[in-house]
């Protein structure tokens, strides 16, 4: 049975769902209790699971990361809540020092199957340090996955996977689209793979590859465009890290062509790394040069500016069409 | 206006500098048993010590941090925690880690530049070595919360220098500890140099134990060079840990005789005249003199354990010396539970490259 959802609310039931079947998960963060999260994500867990399950923290980001990695290594699965991505920074030295490293370091005697989740990304008019999309400074950590979900449903059974990872992830939630574009979820405890990019169009003439809000636009504008009469393969990313290159290389293979389409900033951002592997691996198959659609080299605006900074559905086009026009 | 808290901090010390007692000593010391272990394990201790600095100054050990002068805290901590109770510690624990069950050759194997000095079966569910500072102190408070939500009766212990209780870490720590009555015992070894910088730039506070205050849990000094203080202070936390009574910051004052590393030269900043006055109040002597005094040991003794030490180091120094080097897949093998297939090639090129003649270059 499959109840319309939004993204928002298909979190909070990939959590109950997984906090019913396995009471080693915990859930800890600021204001996730009582108050069921800033953007509520966590409602009603604590009066279902209680307050050994659902744990107000202190005020202090470092310390959620910390005491994680410590709860993780006593074979518990915390799911720690960071409120907003612009916030996350203080919790760094624990994930890249010792989240991702905790398996290394001991050669398997203590793992760390922590998941950290985090709103991200702009369009919603939030205050400073609310906006940001820093996913690369986390894609580029070894042994930390990087996870983006773009719907509902794929939230539901990615957030699944990512609490039954036996390693570190950081969950990373497009809150743009927390609440667009509701559509049907089925509470079925399906867990989707990781690590593994997803075709959501197949197409001929050009691959589309995106992850998280922007993959709103993408879609938008591949829909456009195919009243063009252009056929767009639409890729999303899901997983930043490990990255699944196979996937985007047999889509560029069949297409020639590629627009890269993302919100943070351009330079060393998880696009370059994937035009640089498209170059690499598949630069014969090319019929015309990589183009990037995303955000400047700045930092992300107050929110009178924030349309300025995001990229939309007619620069996807544009890009789209020059990419095409290229001979 | 009206005072709305006070506090207090003790210090306590049972032997003097010249191991004379200076109050009554607790009932368990009427007995050479655990006194005697505990000289004897310091005398293991800094035995050891001298021996890996000298092999790495030969080029057979990486960069060593000693822990001379510790010897007192490392033993107390060792043989006082129980087997299911965990260890959180910083990088200057061997001895300790070696007396919850931590073989030589893995002891070496870590400072030798190997990870599976971390890896030994022996370490339980200890957190390994790391060399960040202060965050163990999150790690223990995470630990801790995990027992806490279990119910069960066991206490973490979690140690740092003096330099480590300046970083957010460590007041984050102490103040969940505080906050959710963790079981969890924070052991600051206050060996007053944080490589270069004296206790006294590091925090205004007259004791660092004083910190415990604002987080809301017990806060005490000790002599750090006097087993049997330690030995009452840490017995004590521990067991208000495992009663669910709290957490417990103890701040152990000694003194760092060493260089920070051996990659330190600690005469470009302190004085020999403070290092000389240091020597004076080492625990390792301080607990001789009692035990000669009582009539628990003796030249003899001494003579024969010295020499029995000597065989053990070289025995582990032998079987840390004679491991056989890691597969060199082990560098990507352990990062995830599955090798990830974007990793798979690289995996490959680095076998290749580690062959003879191998080329890391395609």
């Amino acid at each position: 049975m499959s109840d319309t959802m939004t993204m928002v609310e298909a979190i909070n039931l990939a959590l109950r769902s997984e906090m019913q079947r396995d009471d080693t998960v915990v859930i800890l963060g600021e204001d996730v209790g009582v108050n069921g999260g800033v953007f509520r994500a966590t409602v009603g867990l604590r009066e279902a699971f209680g307050i050994k399950r659902v744990l107000d923290t202190p005020l202090a980001e470092t310390m959620i990361a910390g005491l994680s990695v410590g709860m993780a290594a006593q074979g518990l699965k915390p799911i720690a809540e960071i409120q907003f991505m612009g916030f996350i920074f203080p919790t760094m030295e624990h994930l890249i020092c010792h989240a991702a490293r905790l398996r290394h370091r001991t050669r398997g005697r203590l793992h760390c199957p922590m998941v950290l989740r985090v709103p991200f990304g702009g369009g919603i008019h939030a205050p400073e340090h609310h906006s940001e999309s820093t996913e690369a400074l986390f894609a580029h950590i070894p042994g930390l996955r990087v996870v983006i979900p773009s719907s509902p449903a794929r939230a539901y059974g990615l957030l699944l996977a990512a609490i039954r990872n036996p390693d570190p992830v950081l969950f990373m939630e497009p809150k743009r689209i927390y609440r667009l574009n509701a559509q049907p979820v089925e509470d079925n405890g399906k867990a989707l793979p990781l690590d593994s990019c997803y075709t959501l169009r197949e197409g001929n003439d050009i691959t589309l590859i995106s992850w998280g809000a922007m993959i709103k636009e993408t879609l938008e504008a591949a829909d456009q465009l195919a009243k063009q009469g252009v056929s767009c393969e639409v890729i999303d990313v899901v997983t930043l890290n490990p990255i699944d290159h196979e996937t985007m290389l047999a889509s560029v293979a069949k297409t020639g062509r590629c627009v890269i389409i993302h919100e943070a900033p351009k330079s060393c951002a998880v696009g370059a790394e994937i035009s640089a592997t498209l170059a690499e691996r598949g630069l014969l198959s090319l019929q015309a040069p990589i183009t990037r659609v995303t955000g400047y080299d700045t930092v992300m605006p107050y929110y009178r500016m924030e349309n300025h900074y995001l990229p939309n559905t007619a620069d996807i086009i544009d890009a789209v069409n020059s990419t095409l026009e290229f001979s | 206006m009206e005072t709305v808290y006070q506090a207090q901090i003790n210090f306590s010390r049972y032997l003097s500098a010249s191991g004379e007692p200076l109050q009554p000593l607790p009932n368990w010391t009427e007995r050479p048993d655990t006194l005697v272990s505990y000289y004897r394990n310091m005398v293991l201790a800094r035995q050891l010590d001298h021996k890996i600095i000298a092999l790495q100054r030969t080029g057979q050990m990486g960069t060593y941090a000693s822990l001379l002068g510790a010897e007192a805290i490392e033993v107390v901590l060792g043989m006082r925690m129980q087997a299911d109770d965990v260890l959180v510690p910083y990088y200057r624990n061997h001895a300790a880690q070696m007396l919850r069950g931590l073989s030589m050759e893995d002891m070496l194997s870590y400072w030798g530049g190997d990870e599976r000095g971390n890896a030994a079966a022996a370490m339980g569910q200890d957190f390994p070595n790391a060399v960040p500072i202060a965050t163990q102190a999150l790690h223990a408070t995470g630990v801790a919360t995990a027992i806490k939500i279990r119910a069960e009766k066991r206490a973490v212990v979690t140690v740092c220098g003096d330099g480590a209780t300046s970083k957010g870490d460590f007041m984050e720590a102490l103040n969940v500890a505080g906050a959710w009555q963790l079981p969890v015992v924070f052991m600051v070894n206050n060996n007053q140099w944080a490589i270069s910088v004296p206790r006294s730039l590091q925090c205004g506070a007259p004791t660092l134990a004083q910190k415990a205050i604002g987080a809301g849990i017990r806060g005490e000094q000790v002599d750090g060079n006097d087993v049997i203080a330690l030995h009452e202070s840490v017995n004590h936390a521990l067991q208000h840990a495992r009663e669910g009574k709290g957490a417990t910051l103890i701040e152990a004052i000694s003194y760092r005789l060493s260089d920070h590393t051996t990659a330190d030269d600690a005469t470009r900043y302190r004085s020999n005249n403070e290092l000389k006055a240091a020597w004076e109040r080492e625990p390792i002597k301080r607990l001789q003199t009692f035990l000669h005094q009582r009539g628990w040991w003796d030249e003899v003794q001494e003579s024969a354990w010295q020499s029995e030490v000597g065989q053990m180091i070289q025995q582990g120094l032998d079987r840390y010396l004679q491991r056989p080097a890691q597969p060199v897949e082990h560098l990507i093998d352990f990062l995830y539970a599955e090798l990830p297939e974007a990793l798979k090639e690289q995996r490959k090129r680095l076998i290749r490259h580690a062959q003879p003649g191998g080329n890391h270059h395609e």
